[in-house]
């Protein structure tokens, strides 16, 4: 799942004017060019001895219409319970939020009616079979016997299901289940689809297919798409992205931008002599710099981070250290994660405690004194 | 890629959907139309269940007929026919058809509490209806379900010795229908007040015996000490057995068999009784969608 960058410029360039005003979009809808807004959005839950939990603890969030939005954060950082605030199924403690032009305390009804729905948790009638399961659901939503009919089968198609509308559910796959919840979700054609953690637990190559489907939505619909994940490179083919932490929004941009805002390259040395290598780099950089001494050799952290190789590399052989590797990487979405919450979202090595048979190798990085 | 549908399709809003405006005016009809569709929906849906499991109905209807035939069949032969009107099995016949409803009434319950657990529920509290009238499509389809399986005992009535005569089945049905009505909305409000299905099961199995033993569907409560007799005044099922059985001896007289429910030496008329449940279940209704209403 490469970044398609044709893909996202298309959709950068069709920004505000793309959803296809629909005939009953109230005028407030068309005039505003967010799709949700929240400001100061608070969610309490009496917490364990009386103490209160901020699940959401003054959100602000401008989410544009047509765009895909990716809602990042650690767990139990507030997702979930941003997202059932934002398709009123839960009332806020406190604060405003607008979905799709409705605001969610004053017609939380006509917001549901708006807004599709992927829950975290899977939720499907198993004794059911698949197109008996979106029959109902389109019932439910006030859809004519006929138009439920229709629906069911183009949404069974859209995501591709369309062969298997008369199996019972429990005989379906993961990924097939979370397809059919995904339908589920269009069936009354919202503009604006929520889904929490859609390809948690699935497989790459069903990962991928959601994302079709998804991407699909967003090209060839302009459906505004708020989507939770774990996976970093998710988030990455999305246009924007929010990471939430704690309740608050502690960061939000394309991915671009967020990793340009972070800056510097990671360039990372591995030596004869780790320790005597840290001094001669020390000497280099300029003040200040952290210099981190781990398991994976020498880095730093720094602007151009490849410019600074071939000095690096030269100064270490004037010293008689062997250089035997040396690399500069730009920040990931990783490093930006950490940068915000302090926590990586998926704890991989090069976050987590270093291996732990390298001799010497202290685990806490050593902070150069200026 | 699967080819995608014409763009106007999702785009734009279905044909039939009325323009929704603010919770206001013209919207009223719609709105109602709308949600009865959404009950509607759910009442499909426990129709399909049923047919889906087939084999699970099935099994669901034998227990009682093993009541009706086996211990019927075998007390029958103990019991002389005048102490109790009719025969035994005639005496039984009201008690089997209360077991019958009682069942698929108390599955709704549970249902609804693994529902809730599953999320299943959160997804019906997506929908743009306001959160009662789920709980009455709940209701509703736990009433036809459990109605449609006692529909299914009805057709016995020619192997008890009673006549296939049309309005005492039409009375029997509208009898069972009253009394599912009232257990669904009883078992709900006992659903939304727990969380665990074991606990509602633990409940059940504490409750349900001694209801159904102190309804008068088995044995005359007549018999029994002063006691008995207020848990029987107490007890709804003992008023559906007593519809039920008024039934058949407003048709059969000649098989008219003792009703359990006293008032301090007084019987309540048939009407009376009916409309105790009814108001019974309607109350109970309303407590349980209040309580499935409440916002998160
Ligand atoms: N119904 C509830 N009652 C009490 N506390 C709750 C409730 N729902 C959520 N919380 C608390 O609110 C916080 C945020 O929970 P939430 O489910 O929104 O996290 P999340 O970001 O979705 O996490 P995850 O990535 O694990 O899904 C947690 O501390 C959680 O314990
Ligand atoms: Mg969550």
């Amino acid at each position: 799942m490469q970044p398609d960058t044709a893909d996202e410029a298309r959709t950068r360039a069709t920004l505000p004017p793309t959803t296809a005003a629909s005939p009953d979009l109230e005028p407030s809808a068309v005039q505003s060019a967010y799709a949700i807004s929240t400001r100061g959005l608070v969610k309490s839950y009496p917490g364990p001895d009386g103490a209160t939990t901020h699940a959401v603890h003054g959100l602000d969030l401008d989410v544009h219409r047509g765009e895909t939005f990716a809602f990042l954060g650690p767990n139990g950082a507030g997702k979930s319970t941003t997202i059932s605030l934002l398709c009123a199924l839960a009332r806020p403690t406190a604060g405003q939020a607008t979905v799709a032009g409705v605001d969610v305390i004053r017609q939380p009804d006509e917001v549901r009616r708006r807004v599709g729905m992927l829950f975290q948790q899977s939720a499907l009638d198993s004794d059911l079979t698949a197109e008996q399961n979106l029959h109902i659901h389109a019932r439910l939503y006030g859809l004519s016997r006929r138009h439920a009919r229709l629906r069911a089968t183009e949404t069974l198609e859209k995501v591709g299901l369309a062969d298997r509308r008369r199996s019972r559910v429990r005989t379906l796959s993961g990924g097939m289940r979370r397809r059919l919840e995904l339908a589920r979700g269009l069936l009354h054609a919202p503009r604006v689809l929520f889904l929490d953690e859609p390809t948690t637990g699935l497989d790459p190559h069903a990962r991928a297919q959601i994302w079709e489907y998804l991407r699909a939505l967003r090209d060839q619909h302009g459906n505004t798409l708020f989507v939770t994940t774990h996976y970093l490179e998710e988030a990455e083919n999305c246009d924007r992205l929010g990471i939430i932490d704690h309740g608050r929004l502690v960061a939000e941009g394309t991915p671009l931008a967020l990793k340009a805002a972070i800056g510097d390259d990671r360039v990372a040395l591995r030596t004869g002599d780790d320790a005597a290598a840290r001094h001669v780099v020390a000497g280099l950089a300029p003040e200040g710099r952290a210099i981190t001494l781990d398991a994976d050799g020498v880095s730093l952290r720094i602007p151009d981070g490849s410019t600074w190789i071939p000095r690096l590399c030269a100064a270490l052989a004037d010293q008689g250290i062997a250089v035997h590797a040396a690399s500069a990487t730009p920040p990931t979405l990783d490093d930006v994660f950490f940068h915000h919450t302090g926590r990586s979202i998926n704890a991989p090595p090069s976050h987590g405690t270093p291996t732990a048979m390298v001799p010497a190798a202290t685990p806490a990085a050593i902070e150069e004194a200026p | 890629m699967t080819a995608p549908a014409p763009p106007a399709s999702d785009a734009s809003s279905p044909p039939d959907r009325p323009a929704v405006r603010d919770g206001t005016g013209p919207e009223r009809v719609p709105r109602l139309w709308h949600e009865l569709r959404a009950v509607h929906a759910l009442v499909h849906r426990d129709l399909l269940r049923l047919a889906a499991q087939p084999v699970h109905t099935g099994l669901m209807l034998v227990q009682p007929m093993l009541y009706l035939f086996i211990l019927g069949g075998g007390l029958a032969a103990l019991i002389p026919n005048s102490s109790l009107g009719g025969g035994y099995q005639t005496y039984l016949f009201p008690g089997v058809l209360m077991m019958t409803v009682q069942t698929p009434a108390i599955m709704v319950g549970i249902r609804l509490i693994t529902d809730r657990q599953s999320g299943y529920v959160r997804e019906l509290l997506m929908a743009p209806v306001r959160r009662p009238i789920l709980l009455l499509g709940t209701c509703a389809g736990g009433t036809l379900v459990a109605t449609v399986q006692g529909a299914v005992l009805l057709a016995l009535v020619g192997a008890i010795g009673l006549p296939y005569d049309p309005l005492l089945l039409l009375t029997l049905l509208v009898g069972m229908m009253l009394t599912s009505f009232t257990l669904t909305a009883l078992a709900l409000t006992l659903a939304v007040t727990l969380d665990r299905p074991e606990v509602f099961n633990m409940l059940l199995g504490l409750v349900m015996m001694p209801l159904l033993l102190l309804s008068g569907g088995f044995f005359p409560v007549g018999n029994l000490p002063g006691w008995a007799h207020t848990l029987a005044a107490a007890n709804p099922l003992a008023y559906g057995v007593d519809v039920l059985r008024r039934c058949i001896a407003a048709r059969v007289p000649d098989r008219a068999a003792p009703t359990t429910v006293e008032w301090s030496g007084w019987q309540p008329p048939v009407l009376l009784e009916g409309t105790l449940l009814l108001t019974v279940g309607i109350l109970a209704l309303l407590w349980a969608a209040h309580r499935f209403g409440r916002p998160e």
